[in-house]
């Protein structure tokens, strides 16, 4: 008994990877294959986008502050409070940055994106819109993935901007240490390997939460109770994937860009 | 809507002459999920101008079968010919086009909660990127026919129940299709709204001829669609003589996946089976 029931949940993870990967590889062809529907990105990326500024500006505004903070605390055993500005631009821009922006994203719209598509998979609207001719991967997901992707880029940068700000005000007006000295170790230090990294790291992190809260969505059985698990499904996972992912990224873009 | 009540057909999308072979064959067709199987060994045609009405209690696989006939779902066993092209086993990609020429209306209408009716009916017109004055007067003329003409700018969810499923019936028709599928039409609605919403099929039947199956577990829509015909004249549905039956509605039914009947309407109620027995008493 025990083991069919291992067998059984073996095969499910299985069968569960190789529908996430088909789909995921179908919706990514979609985003070079005509039809793209650009009403519908642009309104994903008016929600997705536009929608999540706020909720990315507290994080990395609180961020940046916080490793101001315990950076200075620990940096001046050592006298070397100088390099609190260093410190805090290098570590939002390649990893903090980008890895929070995805999370939170992720909490706002992989939950949102799995809720949608489940209401509209239990309520026969997947169907209806097949039924219709439109293909509902086309329609709904590649939007969706391509929009997701877009704004993750440009959300990051803001989150990256709010992050160092956020140092520079603990610095300022907590830590009281001169604020053109903070600038200054921030943007000198700062290398194009370090902007790559945090830059590249959205492209993945976008098309990952998009992806798993789509995929989610569409795979919804069993009514209201349904879309709730998918949902919680799609945050999980996505946030978990985002968080593996980057220790993979991470290791492939230190061996592509050594530090010095 | 013309002086004939019938919904008009746009001159550029008439839909092609019907050959003599039937629009949809089922052959041997059976489906499971996870048990026991859902439809096992059904096989049925429709002809050119047949409605077909698909009787059975709830759960045995009328939903399933309406949704095998389009490609929603696919077979395990059998095989499938819409429009005389095999479906069991054609890429989705390919079976888009050929969904487009198949009207369906959903149990619940399936409408799209975040559109207004006009862009709910007018849906495959604007992924077509059909003008929009000539959108607008398809789906005035869609509304028209189901009587709906007022609810134009409202969303589905200040429609009630039988509404909705009339709008979901004018989104079916705006490209006037060569099949309809109807799944439980009636389902859920008080008496007057369900007559309402038969008496549209039977226009559709009588009018444009489109053929159609149509899922249903309540004998009293089955008979009524069997019994009445539309009069174009009194623009409305009427009783045929005593005796009559519109020889085009042919009667399915199901019993826990297995087709029990296919006939005419005289056929079931002299039919022995004792399924077919007890559902019509």
């Amino acid at each position: 008994m025990a083991i069919q029931t291992i067998e059984k949940t073996a095969k499910s993870i299985v069968l569960t990877v190789q529908d996430y990967s088909l789909f995921a590889w179908r919706a990514f062809t979609n985003l070079y294959r005509p039809p793209i529907y650009w009403p519908d990105f642009l309104v994903q990326a008016d929600i997705i986008g536009f929608g999540s500024i706020s909720i990315v500006v507290l994080t990395g505004l609180s961020t940046g502050g916080v490793l101001a903070l315990q950076s200075a605390a620990t940096l001046s055993a050592f006298g070397a409070t100088a390099v609190t500005g260093q410190f805090v631009s290098l570590t939002m821009i390649r990893e903090l940055g980008p890895i929070l922006t995805g999370v939170m994203v992720s909490g706002r719209n992989a939950s949102s994106m799995a809720s949608e598509l489940g209401s509209m998979v239990v309520t026969e609207q997947i169907d209806a819109m097949r039924a219709l001719g439109v293909d509902p991967l086309r329609k709904l997901v590649t939007p969706r993935i391509a929009a997701t992707i877009t704004m993750l880029f440009f959300l990051t940068i803001v989150s990256d901007a709010c992050g160092i700000a956020g140092g520079g005000l603990v610095t300022v007006f907590m830590n009281h240490q001169n604020g053109t000295q903070y600038l200054n170790m921030a943007w000198e230090h700062l290398r194009y390997p370090d902007i790559i990294q945090g830059l590249v790291k959205p492209l993945f992190f976008g098309y990952i939460l998009s992806s798993i809260g789509c995929f989610y969505g569409m795979r919804t059985t069993g009514g209201t109770q349904g879309v709730g698990r998918s949902t919680i499904q799609a945050v999980v996972w996505a946030s978990v994937l985002i968080i593996f992912v980057d220790f993979l990224l991470t290791q492939v873009l230190l061996t592509l860009f050594p530090p010095l | 809507m013309n002086e004939t009540g019938a919904y008009p057909q746009p001159d550029q999308e008439q839909a092609p002459v019907a050959d003599a072979g039937p629009v949809v064959v089922f052959s041997n067709v059976s489906i499971a999920f996870d048990g026991p199987p859902v439809l096992d060994d059904v096989s049925f045609s429709i002809a050119p101008g047949e409605t077909r009405v698909l009787l059975g209690p709830a759960g045995v696989g009328k939903s399933v079968l309406l949704k095998l006939v389009n490609g929603l779902l696919r077979p395990d066993q059998g095989s499938i010919l819409l429009f005389g092209e095999e479906i069991s086993h054609m890429p989705e990609q390919q079976l888009f086009p050929l969904r487009t020429r198949v009207g369906m209306v959903f149990q619940e209408g399936a409408l799209f909660d975040s559109l207004t009716v006009r862009d709910n009916v007018a849906y495959q017109l604007i992924q077509e990127q059909v003008p929009d004055a000539e959108i607008n007067q398809r789906v005035r003329d869609a509304l028209r026919f189901v009587e709906l003409e007022e609810t134009f700018d409202l969303y589905p969810a200040s429609l009630s129940g039988g509404m909705r499923r009339r709008v979901a019936i004018a989104r079916a028709l705006i490209r006037t299709p060569e099949l309809l599928l109807y799944d439980s039409p009636t389902g859920g609605l008080d008496p007057l709204t369900s007559t309402t919403i038969i008496e549209l099929i039977v226009k559709e039947r009588d009018v444009s001829h489109t053929p159609s199956l149509m899922v249903t577990h309540r004998l009293q829509d089955a008979f009524i669609l069997c019994n009445h015909r539309f009069d174009p004249e009194q623009g409305r549905m009427v009783p045929l003589p005593k005796g009559e039956t519109d020889p085009a509605t042919t009667f399915l039914m199901l019993e826990n996946g297995r087709l029990i009947f296919d006939g005419t309407l005289h056929e079931l109620v002299k039919s022995k089976n004792p399924f077919v027995r007890e559902f019509l008493e």
